[in-house]
């Protein structure tokens, strides 16, 4: 897919440290880790089990230990969500819903109550009343899987799907932005319509996957009534990276994948390609400081991919197998000579030069569903990409690469959906999606 | 049928039950002690309506001109111990461990009704369980029911039965559905027979290890199997028949000696739904007859009925879940009408016709009920 869709202001990671604290566990940004911890702690003697994250947590920052490997705890408030400029986590479970209830101050309170719940996920502790301890006559809270394990920097990232603004639904047809558009069928795409969509979703992304999966289905456990789960996908090892400073890991392909990704430090490029700005207007004024996730997921002829030789695989890719580095350039990261390439790169037809300056932040996963019952992988990618403006961040891409791509023959989208993601929850007293049901 | 199940809902014959409740029973003698009851056609004396907890027996004499039976009764109707067949003019003892508490005894003349009560009380250590009236009057009321479910069962059965025997592939198909309805609206209590169920509502993948199908396999599936896809009743069948009716007997004897609570009651209700969700809607218990969708209703029915009576409970404690519980229950007896095209008749649409997201919607409206209704148990128990 949309390989290294760059930003131009790759230089700025230092001076936005500020602006991106989810990416480096630090609370500058948004509200303090203090006030979140504060928040938290509260339920620390109920939670003991979470005890050793949110302690974790709290030694975070004056430690030097990369969040990554502390286990740490991602400050749920903030002006934008965690969860998209925030260093990509390890793990993922993804979920789409259906609202089934007809009632709009229903859907309100599942909103609140999810952001309740999430917000004492994300602090590593269980939802309600906890796992353990209460009536025994009584399903528990909370289904303790998570119990005693870290926070591990989960982060839960709701959105909104065009069908939610649909007329007379929620009285929301008149806050549909622009930009959430009904996306179009792109030459090669074969959708399923029962993996695609949804009125709302939520990512979880986690270091560790028994995390994420909790978090979903408590969500899914809460919601039940009020929502269904339409779809759902597991991701590991994520296939791009927002902080350059590490190695991008490889997809299932085997090539490093979203080298030249938007960084999670670079406010300058999250500003302008990410956040929605705080003077939209009009259907879109709700979504100030939020931005737009496309999902799809990207099914790879793994088998086929596997016999293809080595110099058509760096070929098709635009880099070389070992390194990374582009066509003609010896390091990964060298900035990439475009012409160098083979006109159906897919590096080359993804970079934003080859896109009138297109580019989108990618956090996609690599997905293994076992196997198709004709002894295939069903593998390939869980593609997962923000933006500001979709009509001028993925529309264009995949427009160029569905059409281009030599990668196009080993590839194939089977499921697609598109949301409206929300600004951040402020504080303890504020709940996802508050501006748009306001 | 669940190939295993824990159950909430422990079935006990009255001298388990009474094993279970002897820990604190205090020593009584048996001997001079015992209660003296006279029963009649129209009285029943007891010679001392309080007494020291602990092991009891009742002398028991039928002095009317019908047989009789009675019964130790908890204040739920639960039985304590019992003994039926006392023929006019004939002694039986009754010998129980009680715990301290309230109790009633019930002498039925010809075995028949609820019985002409007597309060009695067993006095000393070992706490009784306090139950609020209203709890208990729950209890007794869905001890009736389940009762009522197998006796209303039984004819139904039978006639199912009777179209086997005469070969009747067309009427027994047609009385198939209808003789399971009484088993799947009371299915928890029904299931905590462990003995019964297997014989009656098994399936063909719920037998285990070393058992033969073709030997080992009986009750409802077997013949369902038979008349939809062997489309053949042969005399193995015809046994079957008889066999199925025999087991169900069984069922309607032992039913009301049931352990039922008022969380095991709600637990029970939830579990119903359970049934649903793993067996119905995947359309694994009907897998010849496709006929899910009536026990899908019979479940949603027995559920039902187990939350209406303890609705005024649940109802004071937790309103808002109460609230919710009415609205999702509607909301499923609305969404099955859609497979009826009357609803005064379990004639329900075939499963095999039942479209993929079909199915998703009824999926969808089964963890909508069913999610509120594992927190019943709760609201009840507050």
């Amino acid at each position: 897919m949309s390989d290294d869709t760059i930003t131009t202001g790759g230089a700025a990671e230092a001076a936005a440290a500020d602006a991106a604290g989810e990416a480096t566990g630090e609370a500058t940004g948004g509200p303090s880790r203090r006030s979140v911890l504060g928040w938290g702690g509260a339920g620390l003697a109920l939670g003991a089990a979470a005890a050793g994250g949110t302690v974790a947590a709290l030694t975070d920052t004056t430690d030097p230990v990369p969040a990554a490997l502390s286990g740490s705890a991602v400050p749920f408030h903030g002006k934008h969500q965690a969860g998209i400029a925030s260093a990509v986590q390890d793990r993922l479970h993804f979920a789409a819903f259906d609202v089934k209830t007809k009632d709009r101050a229903e859907l309100v309170q599942l909103l609140k109550d999810w952001t309740r719940a999430a917000e004492r996920m994300t602090a590593g502790l269980p939802v309600g009343e906890g796992a353990v301890g209460g009536l025994p006559e009584a399903p528990p809270d909370d289904t303790g899987e998570a119990l005693g394990l870290k926070p591990s920097r989960l982060t839960l990232t709701i959105g909104f799907g065009a069908s939610l603004f649909a007329k007379d639904r929620f009285g929301l047809e008149g806050m549909r932005p622009e930009a959430l558009i009904d996306l179009e069928q792109f030459p090669g795409d074969n959708l399923d319509p029962a993996k695609s969509g949804g009125d709302l979703c939520v990512q979880a992304c986690a270091d560790d996957p028994q995390v994420a999966v909790h978090a979903i289905r408590q969500l899914a456990r809460i919601g039940f009534g009020k929502t269904a789960v339409r779809w759902s996908q597991l991701g590991f090892g994520k296939t791009s990276s927002t902080t350059p400073d590490e190695q991008t890991p490889r997809n299932m392909m085997g090539f490093k994948d979203g080298t030249r990704n938007v960084s999670g430090t670079d406010t300058a490029a999250l500003d302008k390609h990410v956040w929605v700005s705080d003077e939209a207007k009009g259907a879109s004024a709700w979504m100030a400081d939020g931005s737009y996730l496309v999902a799809r997921r990207i099914r790879m002829r793994i088998e086929t991919w596997d016999r293809t030789p080595l110099q058509e695989q760096e070929d098709i890719f635009g880099r070389d197998k070992a390194e990374g580095a582009p066509v003609g350039k010896s390091k990964e990261r060298d900035e990439p000579f475009l012409k160098a390439m083979k006109p159906q790169a897919h590096v080359r037809l993804a970079h934003p030069e080859s896109n009138s300056g297109a580019t989108i932040l990618r956090r996609g996963y690599s997905f293994t569903d076992g196997s198709d019952g004709l002894g295939r992988l069903d593998a390939g990618l869980f593609f997962l990409a923000y933006q500001r403006d979709v009509r001028k961040g993925f529309v264009p891409i995949q427009r160029n690469l569905s059409k281009n791509d030599a990668l196009n023959e080993y590839i194939q989208h089977v499921s697609s959906a598109l949301f409206a993601v929300p600004s951040g929850v402020r504080d303890k007293d504020d709940w996802w999606g508050r501006a748009l049901f306001a | 049928m669940r190939p295993a199940r824990l159950t909430v809902l422990t079935a006990v014959a009255a001298v388990a039950a009474l094993t279970a409740v002897t820990g604190c029973a205090e020593k009584s003698g048996a001997g001079d002690g015992a209660v003296k009851v006279a029963a009649s056609d129209s009285a029943c004396e007891v010679s001392k309506t309080e007494f020291p907890a602990g092991k009891v027996t009742l002398e028991v004499e039928n002095k009317g001109s019908k047989v009789t039976e009675v019964y130790v009764l908890f204040p739920d109707d639960r039985i304590v111990a019992e003994r039926e067949n006392i023929g006019p003019g004939t002694k039986a003892s009754i010998t129980a461990e009680i715990k301290a508490g309230d109790y009633e005894i019930a002498c039925k003349p010809g075995m028949k009704g609820d019985g002409i009560r007597q309060k009695i009380k067993a006095t000393g250590n070992g706490a009784a369980e306090k139950r609020s009236p209203e709890l208990d009057a729950a209890v007794a009321e869905y001890r009736k029911y389940v009762q009522e479910q197998a006796d209303q069962t039984l004819p139904k059965a039978q006639a199912f039965a009777d179209a086997v025997k005469a070969g009747d592939v067309e009427g027994a198909k047609k009385a198939y559905a209808a003789s399971r309805l009484g088993w799947e609206r009371t299915e928890p209590v029904a299931e905590s027979f462990g003995d019964i169920d297997p014989k009656v509502d098994v399936r063909e993948d719920g037998l285990e290890a070393g058992q033969d199908p073709a030997k080992d396999w009986t009750g409802w599936h077997r013949l369902e199997k038979a008349l939809w896809a062997d489309n053949k009743i042969d005399d193995g069948e015809k046994k079957l028949a008889d066999q199925l009716i025999t087991d169900l007997t069984d069922w309607q004897k032992k039913v009301g000696q049931a352990e039922i609570t008022p969380t095991s009651m709600a637990n029970g209700a939830k579990e119903l739904l359970d049934e649903v969700a793993s067996g119905k809607v995947t359309g694994e218990e009907e897998r010849y007859s496709r006929t899910d969708l009536v026990d899908f209703k019979a479940n949603v029915e027995g559920a039902q009925k187990a939350y209406e009576l303890l609705k005024p409970v649940a109802a004071k404690n937790d309103p808002a879940l109460s609230a919710e519980l009415d609205k999702q229950f509607a909301a499923m007896n609305t969404l099955l009408d859609k497979y009826r095209a009357d609803k005064n008749t379990y004639d329900f649409t075939s499963y095999e016709t039942v479209g993929q997201d079909q199915r998703k919607e009824l999926s969808d409206a089964v963890s909508a009920l069913g999610e509120p209704l594992s927190k019943l148990a709760a609201a009840v128990a507050k």
